[in-house]
C-alpha cells in the first residue's frame, strides 16, 4: 500500500515532503531539463532581493570533506525581473513555489513581501534571516532574535493571509530554540532549518583563503548533524510548529532522520549539485523506508524519535464504540 | 531534443595516458548522440558514498559511434578527485551528466579558421576541426603549453591542420614562447576569418587581444571552477558584456563555456566590475 506522503505547511497541503532548498535549484528551468519540477513537494527559489545583485567575486566555491563552502552573495536579477519572468514560468507549470526573500533592512523585507503579495503562484514565503542587517553594522538578522522577529512580523503583516510565512534559521546562533520561539511569536507559520553555518578554508598552495570572500557557508553532509540537532531541539520546544528540515540530505535515510527528529518536510540542497535527480530519488527512497517500517502516513513518523526509550512506534488508537 | 543534457551511468571502455594527461573513454550513447563541438560533461568522483560532492567538468575530446556511442575526455591529476578518476579501469562505471554548455558557433559558409589550444584545452578542438573541415573550412592549429609533455594532440593537429604551430615556454617543442606570440603571424599568413580558442584564462585574454587587432571574432571556451555544471550553483560566473552593453555576471556552464572573446572582461575576472549589473554600490542598487 502506498504511503500517504502529504505534508502540511500551516494549512497549505503539499503532495509530498521533498522540496528543493533555497539557492540550490536555480530558477527552476535548469532542473526542468532533468525532471518535472511539479513532481516535488515544492520548489524553493534562491533568495530574492529588491535590486539586482551581482553577488560575490570568484572563486565562490571550495570543496571540503563531505561538504562545500560557497559564497555566492545572493546573485539575482531583483524582485521585478523575478516576478515578471521567473515566477510566472513556475506558476504556468503548476509548481508549488516557496519564494525565499532576503534583505538588508526590515523595510526591504517588507517591501519584498508587499511586492510578492499580489503575484500569482506564491505558495509560501521563506524569510532568509541570514542576511546582514545594514542598520546593525552588518550583523545578520538571525543573530539578533528581536531583529529577526521584527522582520518576520512585518513580512507576515504584508503577506496574504493564506500564504504561510516560513522563517529560515541558521545553526550558528547562541540559542536556536529561543530564536525559533521569537520567530513563531512574531507570526511565522513554519520554520525551516538549517541555513548554512559560516566556514572557511585556506588554500595551502596559494596561501590565501580559498574563497574570494574569505568566509562562506558550509553545506553538504558535513552539516547534517547540526541540522538534526536544531530540528530536534526546536521540535521538542515547539511541537506544534511545522519544520522544514534541511542540511546535507543526500539519501532517503537522511531525509527520514530529519523527519524522525521532527521535520514535516525535507529540503534538498547541495545534493542537487552532485545529482540533478536527487529530489525524486530521495522521495522514492523515503517512501520505501516508511513502507518498510510499516507507516501508512508520513505524518506518523514526524518527531517519532522524541518518544521515550522503549516505547514502540505510535499507533493510531482505534476507539471502540461504547455501548453506553 | 538535441542539446538537452542527460545523466547516465557509463562503462569505462578504455583508459590511456597521453603525455602528462589521462584520457578516459566512456560508453554513453545518449551523451554522444546530443554532442556538438565545445560541449562538456561533468563526472561524479569518488564512488557512491563519496565525500567529494562537487562534480568535475571536462570538455569532450572525442565522440565515437562504437558500442552505440562513446565520449572521451582528457584531464590532468590535480587533486583527490582527478586522482580517483585516473585510477579508473576498463569496465568500471562512471556517473556522467552531459552534454552541457553552449557549443562553438559554426560559420555558415566555408572560411579560414585558426584553432588555438593551451595545455589540454586543445582536447576539444579536434572534433571542432573535423566539423569545420567537413563544411569546407581551412583549419590551422596553434598549440602551446609550458613544456613538450604538456602539449596535447600535436600529432593529430599536424595531421589535420593546413599548418600547425607549436609553442612551449621552455622551448622543448616548437617555438619558445606562448601561443599569443605566434598567433598574429599565423592569422596573417592564413588570412584567418575566425579564431577558436580553449585554454587557461590568461591565454584566452591574449588570444582575444590579438583577434581584436585583426578585427576578427575569437570564440573562446573559458575554464572556470564549477560545482554542478548545470546552472544551479552560481559559482562559475564571469563578467561578460551583454548585447545591450551591460556587464552581467554570467555562468560559464550555461551561458558559456564558449563566449565571443571581446565580450568577456578578462581583466575583471575574479572581481565584480563596478559597472556590472547589481554590483555593490553600483547605479543599479
Amino acid at each position: 500500500m502506498a504511503v500517504d506522503l502529504r505534508s502540511y505547511l500551516g494549512h497549505v497541503e503539499l503532495p509530498n515532503p521533498v522540496f528543493t532548498a533555497s539557492g540550490c535549484g536555480g530558477t527552476g528551468r535548469e532542473l526542468a531539463q532533468f525532471f518535472d519540477v511539479t513532481r516535488i513537494g515544492a520548489f524553493t527559489t534562491r533568495s530574492i532581493t529588491m535590486a539586482p545583485r551581482a553577488g560575490r567575486p570568484t572563486p565562490r566555491m571550495a570543496e571540503t570533506p563531505s561538504g562545500m563552502l560557497s559564497a555566492v552573495g545572493l546573485q539575482g536579477p531583483g524582485v521585478e525581473v523575478f516576478a515578471q519572468r521567473e515566477l510566472p514560468w513556475l506558476a504556468e507549470r503548476g509548481a508549488r513555489t516557496i519564494v525565499s526573500i532576503g534583505g538588508g533592512s526590515v523595510a526591504e523585507y517588507t517591501a519584498l513581501a508587499r511586492r510578492l503579495a499580489d503575484a500569482p503562484g506564491v505558495t509560501a514565503v521563506e524569510v532568509n534571516l541570514s542576511c546582514p542587517n545594514v542598520e546593525d553594522r552588518g550583523r545578520v538578522f538571525a543573530r539578533d532574535g528581536s531583529a529577526a522577529a521584527e522582520v518576520v512580523a512585518s513580512v507576515r503583516a504584508a503577506t496574504r493571509y493564506d500564504v504561510p510565512v516560513i522563517a529560515k534559521l541558521a545553526p550558528d546562533v547562541a540559542d536556536v530554540v529561543s530564536l525559533a520561539r521569537l520567530c513563531v511569536d512574531g507570526g511565522a507559520d513554519a520554520l525551516s532549518m538549517i541555513n548554512m553555518p559560516l566556514g572557511m578554508s585556506v588554500d595551502v598552495d596559494t596561501m590565501r583563503p580559498s574563497l574570494a570572500a574569505g568566509t562562506g557557508g558550509l553545506s553538504g553532509p558535513a552539516i547534517r548533524p547540526l541540522a538534526v540537532r536544531c530540528v530536534w531541539q526546536v521540535h521538542a520546544a515547539l511541537p506544534g510548529v511545522p519544520i522544514v528540515g534541511m542540511g546535507g540530505v543526500m539519501t532517503g535515510r537522511d531525509a527520514l532522520e530529519l523527519v524522525l527528529a521532527g521535520a514535516c518536510a525535507v529540503a534538498v540542497g547541495t545534493a542537487l549539485f552532485h545529482d540533478p535527480f536527487a529530489c525524486q530519488r530521495i522521495l522514492r527512497e523515503l517512501e520505501e523506508l516508511l513502507q518498510a517500517r510499516g507507516f501508512d502516513r508520513l505524518a506518523d513518523a514526524v518527531g517519532l524519535a522524541h518518544r521515550p526509550a522503549g516505547a514502540g512506534p505510535r499507533n493510531r488508537i482505534e476507539l471502540e464504540e461504547s455501548s453506553l | 531534443m538535441a542539446g538537452s543534457p542527460v545523466q547516465v551511468t557509463g562503462t569505462v571502455l578504455t583508459t590511456r595516458r597521453v603525455e602528462a594527461y589521462h584520457a578516459l573513454t566512456v560508453v554513453a550513447p545518449a551523451v554522444a548522440d546530443r554532442f556538438r563541438p565545445g560541449h562538456f560533461v561533468t563526472v561524479g568522483v569518488g564512488g557512491p558514498y563519496t565525500s567529494m560532492l562537487t562534480r568535475r567538468a571536462f570538455a569532450i575530446h572525442d565522440v565515437k559511434p562504437d558500442y552505440g556511442g562513446t565520449v572521451e575526455f582528457v584531464f590532468r591529476v590535480r587533486g583527490p578527485g582527478t586522482a580517483w578518476l585516473a585510477d579508473r579501469r576498463a569496465r568500471d562505471t562512471l556517473d556522467l551528466v552531459g552534454p552541457l554548455g553552449r557549443p562553438f558557433p559554426l560559420p555558415r559558409d566555408p572560411c579560414t579558421c585558426v584553432l588555438v589550444g593551451g595545455e589540454y584545452g586543445s582536447a576539444s578542438l579536434f572534433v571542432l576541426a573535423d566539423v569545420l573541415q567537413r563544411r569546407g573550412c581551412r583549419v590551422d592549429f596553434v598549440l602551446g603549453a609550458s613544456s613538450a609533455d604538456r602539449v596535447f594532440g600535436a600529432l593529430r593537429a599536424r595531421r589535420m591542420g593546413e599548418t600547425t604551430t607549436l609553442t612551449t615556454e621552455d622551448g622543448s617543442l616548437g617555438m619558445r614562447g606562448e601561443v599569443t606570440d605566434v598567433l598574429a603571424g599565423v592569422i596573417a599568413d592564413a588570412r584567418a576569418d575566425v579564431v577558436y580558442a580553449c585554454g587557461p584564462m590568461a591565454m584566452l585574454r591574449g588570444v582575444t587581444a590579438v583577434c581584436v587587432e585583426f578585427g576578427i571574432p575569437a570564440q573562446v571556451s573559458v575554464e572556470q571552477s564549477m560545482a554542478c555544471g548545470v546552472g544551479i550553483c552560481m559559482t562559475c560566473v564571469v563578467p561578460v558584456i551583454d548585447e545591450d552593453g551591460v556587464t552581467r555576471m554570467v555562468r560559464a556552464c550555461t551561458e558559456g563555456p564558449v563566449f565571443l572573446g571581446e565580450r568577456v572582461r578578462f581583466d575583471d575576472v575574479g572581481t565584480i566590475p563596478f559597472d556590472a549589473l547589481g554590483a555593490p554600490g553600483g547605479r543599479h542598487g
